[in-house]
């Protein structure tokens, strides 16, 4: 579904990617694990568009979206949780929902979507008329999602979304993530520190270590991995 | 007290005006954080597109009416096509450079445009025609309140009203508060934020030609030099309300307009720029922020 082909990224002179190629199949979950600043973000915003690479080429479903504006490549199906979940703080929780489905104009459909997804975060219901950026952590977490999901995504890009959030919260969000692959066959490339998680839900995982993939396998074997462990788990 | 209340109405007549150009200063800050140094030029263009056309169509025997609302659409139209271009040509290209790259560039294209002006019109100041006609209901209160004061009041009032339906309502108003408020996620949720930038340009250039078309039909003359004090009196209300906000633009703009009034009626006209400029260092001094505007704290 989603291609990458040696694409190198950089940031004024500084090479924040190096030739990272990977593969992502429809229907699937997978993961980019690694330390801070080894460029996981950087992969998300290449893909994404916002910061395009210099060298390679991003195919999706065959097609070359590197040269793509972001705006085009939302509009293709693939939408990003960017990290820390850049909630607009001033527009009240369902004016955020509301910017999501913002390339849409299935009204109907998007009535339907909106009841779907306050039926798999309540809170959100209860708080829509505030504005997003008096939701705690947790809240703005399952916001940035929803908004992500009024999309109607075929491809979703996840960053960090267990970063700075109570265990049992993260456990939720995972469980919803799960969810969301199974009951809607989204695609789901996630990014995550906490890499014992990641690699429990996903299906494929690829480590990454500044600007370069060093490992990729299932992520049942990144798990059982010794220097995976050791690196990433903390074992 | 009459003399008061003509005070007054005085007031809100330069706050209107003010108010009409500084939204366009707030609204570009609020978008892409920049200071339009240009802004005020193009308001003095839609005063000169308004002489222009509002000329031609009374040689060619248009009624009134019909004069008036069609210079006010031409003089809109033409100076967004100015701010559009402006920014494409000026500030677009600088849109990753530092911050002081586009500044310098603005009061580049300031320059530029007030020289143009200078050398295709006239140097000298160009009667303006009485587009607004002395209302007979007005004429019981014509000491207090002229009938231009009233058009520019009510046209302020009706455009302010769509502005805030325009923000408030439409997908291009929420497309403008999201890029204001995140730029970034406003991309990744598809926006197209460069012609969200490009529609503040027009909506704010067209803002300020309506300003400059009602202060030239009030005042009665123009010059190519008109804009650059207009601007920076609408900048300064700008920021004594808040620069980005848009309330705060209106704000800071009536309390100006008033305080200029007031300043000239009961001391002299000599000090109104005293007191205007006064009044903004006292309020950058006690609210840096201006009156409307957010303390915002940087992260490190």
């Amino acid at each position: 579904m989603l291609e990458l082909n040696s694409i190198s990224t950089f940031y004024g002179n500084i090479q924040a990617l190096h030739d990272i190629s990977l593969r992502v199949e429809e229907g699937e979950i997978i993961t980019l694990i690694g330390a801070n600043g080894a460029g996981k973000s950087t992969t998300l915003m290449s893909i994404s568009g916002i910061a395009p690479p210099r060298t390679g080429e991003i195919l999706f479903k065959g097609k070359p979206i590197h040269e793509l504006s972001a705006n085009k490549i939302v509009g293709l199906g693939i939408c990003q949780v960017p990290e820390g979940r850049h909630i607009f703080p001033d527009l009240t929780v369902a004016e955020n929902l509301d910017m999501g489905a913002f390339l849409r104009s299935d009204k109907k459909q998007i009535e339907k979507d909106l009841t779907y997804i306050y039926d798999l975060f309540p809170i959100l219901q209860k708080r829509r008329n505030q504005p997003g950026g008096n939701l705690s952590g947790g809240e703005q977490q399952m916001l940035a999602i929803s908004r992500a999901l009024m999309a109607r995504p075929q491809l979703l890009l996840l960053d960090e979304p267990s970063m700075g959030l109570a265990p049992l919260v993260t456990k939720q969000i995972f469980d919803i993530i799960k969810k969301i692959n199974r009951e809607h066959n989204t695609t789901i490339f996630l990014v995550e520190q906490n890499a014992n998680l990641a690699l429990k839900v996903a299906d494929r995982g690829y480590v990454l270590e500044t600007g370069r993939i060093t490992l990729h396998d299932k992520a049942s074997t990144l798990l059982s991995n010794e220097d995976v462990q050791k690196a990433y788990l903390g074992i | 007290m009459d003399y008061f209340i003509e005070l007054f109405f005085s007031g809100l007549t330069r706050g209107s005006i003010y108010a009409l150009i500084a939204l366009g200063y707030t609204m570009v800050y609020g978008i892409i954080g920049l200071i339009n140094f240009a802004h005020g030029e193009i308001y003095m263009i839609g005063a000169f597109t308004a002489l222009i056309v509002s000329t031609v169509l009374s040689i060619f025997g248009f009624p009134l009416p019909a004069i008036i609302i069609l210079t006010l659409l031409a003089s809109a139209i033409w100076a967004a096509a100015y701010g559009y271009t402006v920014e494409k040509i000026a500030y677009q290209p600088l849109r990753n450079a530092p911050r002081l790259s586009p500044l310098i560039s603005a009061i580049g294209m300031s320059m530029f445009l007030q020289n143009y002006v200078l050398l295709a019109q006239t140097p000298d100041f160009l009667p303006f025609p009485a587009l607004i006609p002395d209302f007979d209901f007005m004429e019981p209160y014509a000491a207090t309140i002229g009938s231009s004061d009233l058009v520019i009041l009510v046209t302020t009032a009706v455009v302010m009203l769509l502005l805030t339906w325009l923000i408030k309502f439409t997908r291009t108003g929420k497309a403008m508060r999201a890029t204001a408020q995140d730029r970034k996620m406003a991309m990744l949720v598809g926006i197209n934020v460069d012609n969200v930038i490009s529609i503040t340009f027009i909506i704010g250039s067209a803002l300020a030609a309506i300003g400059g078309l009602l202060i030239a039909a009030h005042i009665g003359q123009i010059n190519f030099y008109i804009g650059f004090i207009a601007g920076i009196k609408a900048f300064t209300a700008a920021v004594l309300g808040g620069i980005g906000s848009i309330p705060g633009a209106v704000l800071g703009s009536f309390i100006l307009g008033l305080t200029e009034a007031f300043a000239t009626g009961y001391v002299s006209s000599d000090y109104e720029d005293v007191f205007a400029f006064s009044l903004l260092v006292l309020i950058l001094i006690f609210r840096p922020a201006g009156l409307l505007g957010k303390a915002t704290i940087e992260k490190v």
